[in-house]
């Protein structure tokens, strides 16, 4: 088995990825991240990663090419995250892409992040059971897909009102006086902490909230229930239990999107479903969804942690897909969209 | 046979192309907001106006501004990646310093700098649109040789010269657009720059301080559980 062999290039938030794939065979996988420069900031301050991804970006690229033992000239396609993602982040991707493009003479594809994040797993465990859902959680989205066809049949289900998990993740563990980024300090701290000892709010999981919002998730209240309580204790002089808040905040996090996940597959009758994004690698949330997956016959899929979060062998399986349909290419005049929806893979 | 393709993104999309020296092509896109859509189809286009590829060029030239970040980036990036698809050289130049080179060579008097007094006589400002009710800006000597900057800051408060530039109006000037082809013919003429933007500002981003508190009630006295 073989197939076209794709440089993929992502830029979308704090990770420069460059990734080349031969059809569903991984070659290189080189990301460079920002991450230490947004510590002291408590989340990803966009300028900050634009000129990270600037700095990083012909590294990358020549580390990617070595890395895969192959010749800038025997690429087949160059694809590369068009959205969404931040603006200023997603063009130093996106002129690369097309410049790499042009001087190869070598079609280009602008691709959906959201979908890369899909498609990665197709490296691990094969093509996907049509249909299939899909949960990706991160720093920056909240997402349940419905996905048939990985090249452009694809349905959102229903994604963050608010803040992504990801996001209450780095919030709590700022309150808590733990590190940047939160999702793996609160995973660690919670292992110790008991899970059921303060009940937090579970986001849109009333009757009233379930007619609109079903298959949406919500963390901006459970942020601020945490935040009320941490500071009603301290208040009152009384010791913050660090590891059971962090284990009870962790718990109603997980408990939503492994429920609604698992709600959203039998109400539509699919039968596998796969996690992608950072949050994807939090122990508790892989703990959840196996449980109940497992318990209603579904079966979880989920990529090696380092393809979950954002690198650039994503958008290059993605891109391998899209010219193995032999989908038309992107015209080099595409811009960016930050706020491009899932349902449009291929720009 | 020797091609430059000069790149500016520094204020709106420029591209220009220099042979043996003589500009070949000088074009523009004078959209200021869409230089990652615009600027590698203009490359295709003025490359092909002049009948020449890609593959024709022999070396870069890129303006590392000052300039708006985002655009800026855009022309840095894609100079770099060029640079490495086609194995050429790329070198950078402060995108003042070719319209400060406009000003002292104007047209009909190629490669006839005017002379540079030593008694300062003949000094300008290039300045150009920082937003933010700023402007870049740098100092040239009569012979276009840059003196000091670039700088950022308020046009209320620039030296009291002369201006040029594409941001000259803001200083009471007639703006004058950066020229591409200028840029591909003088480009390894001007001063090395560097390869990275020539950001003057520092990225906005706050520190987080103490944090807002979400408890609205006044606060009880001790000993007041609630
Ligand atoms: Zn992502």
């Amino acid at each position: 088995m073989s197939g076209p062999l794709v440089l993929g290039i992502e830029s979308s938030c704090d990770e420069t990825g460059v990734g080349i794939v031969r059809g569903h065979e991984l070659l290189a996988n080189e990301v460079a991240s920002s991450v230490e420069q947004h510590v002291r900031y408590g989340g990803v301050v966009p300028e900050i990663a634009s000129r990270a991804h600037l700095e990083a970006m012909r590294p990358a690229l020549e580390r990617a090419l070595a890395a895969a033992d192959v010749d800038l000239t025997e690429l087949d396609g160059i694809a590369v995250t068009a959205g969404p993602g931040l603006m200023g982040a997603l063009v130093v991707g996106l002129a690369s892409a097309k410049a790499l493009a042009a001087s190869l003479n070598k079609p280009l594809y602008g691709l959906n992040h959201l979908v890369g994040h899909v498609a990665v797993d197709l490296l691990d465990h094969g093509p996907l059971p049509q249909p299939c859902a899909a949960l990706l959680v991160s720093g920056g989205h909240t997402s349940l897909l419905l996905v048939g066809d990985i090249t452009g049949d694809i349905t959102e289900l229903g994604s963050t009102i608010d803040d992504a998990a990801g996001e209450a993740y780095d919030k709590v563990a700022r309150l808590l006086g733990l590190a940047y980024p939160g999702g793996p300090v609160i995973d660690r701290a919670a292992a110790s902490g008991n899970p059921k000892a303060i009940a937090f709010p579970r986001g849109l999981t009333a009757q009233k909230d379930l007619v609109k919002h079903r298959f949406d998730y919500s963390f901006s209240g459970l942020k601020t229930a945490v935040s009320r309580w941490v500071e009603t204790r301290r208040r009152d002089g009384e010791d913050v239990p660090v590891n059971d808040v962090a284990a009870s905040f962790q718990e109603a996090v997980c408990d939503v999107l492994s429920a609604k996940a698992v709600d959203a597959c039998e109400h539509l009758g699919v039968s596998d479903i796969l996690i992608g994004g950072g949050v994807a690698a939090n122990s508790r949330l892989r703990a959840l969804l196996e449980q109940r997956t497992s318990a209603r016959g579904i079966t979880l899929r989920r990529p090696r942690p380092g393809l979950c979060t954002d690198n650039g062998a994503m958008m290059a399986v993605l891109g391998a897909e899209v010219m193995g349909r032999e989908l038309r290419p992107s015209s080099l005049d595409i811009g960016a969209d930050s706020g491009l929806p899932v349902s449009k893979v291929l720009v | 046979m020797s091609l430059t393709l000069a790149i500016d993104t520094s204020t709106d999309v420029r591209v220009g192309l220099a042979a043996d020296g003589a500009v070949l092509a000088s074009a523009a896109v004078t959209d200021p907001r869409a230089h990652a859509e615009q600027l590698m189809p203009l490359i295709g286009a003025t490359l092909q106006g002049a009948a020449r590829g890609l593959a024709d060029v022999t070396q870069l030239v890129v303006g590392v501004g000052p300039g708006p970040f985002t655009g800026l980036r855009v022309g840095v990036v894609t100079a770099h990646t060029l640079a490495f698809a086609l194995g050429v050289a790329v070198r950078g130049v402060c995108s003042l310093d070719v319209a400060a080179v406009a000003h002292a060579r104007p047209a009909g008097h190629a490669g006839h700098a005017r002379p540079a007094f030593s008694d300062g006589a003949g000094e300008f400002l290039v300045v150009s649109d920082a937003r933010r009710h700023e402007v870049y800006w740098a100092r040239y000597a009569a012979d276009g040789s840059r003196l000091a900057g670039p700088f950022v800051g308020p046009a209320t408060e620039l030296p009291d010269l002369p201006v040029t530039g594409p941001g000259a109006t803001l200083a009471g000037g007639t703006s004058t657009p950066l020229d591409g082809g200028l840029l591909a013919l003088a480009g390894s003429d001007l001063p090395d720059a560097g390869l990275s933007p020539l950001y003057l500002r520092r990225p906005d981003a706050a520190v987080p301080t103490t944090r807002k508190s979400t408890l609205l009630q006044p606060r009880l006295g001790p000993g007041l559980k609630r």
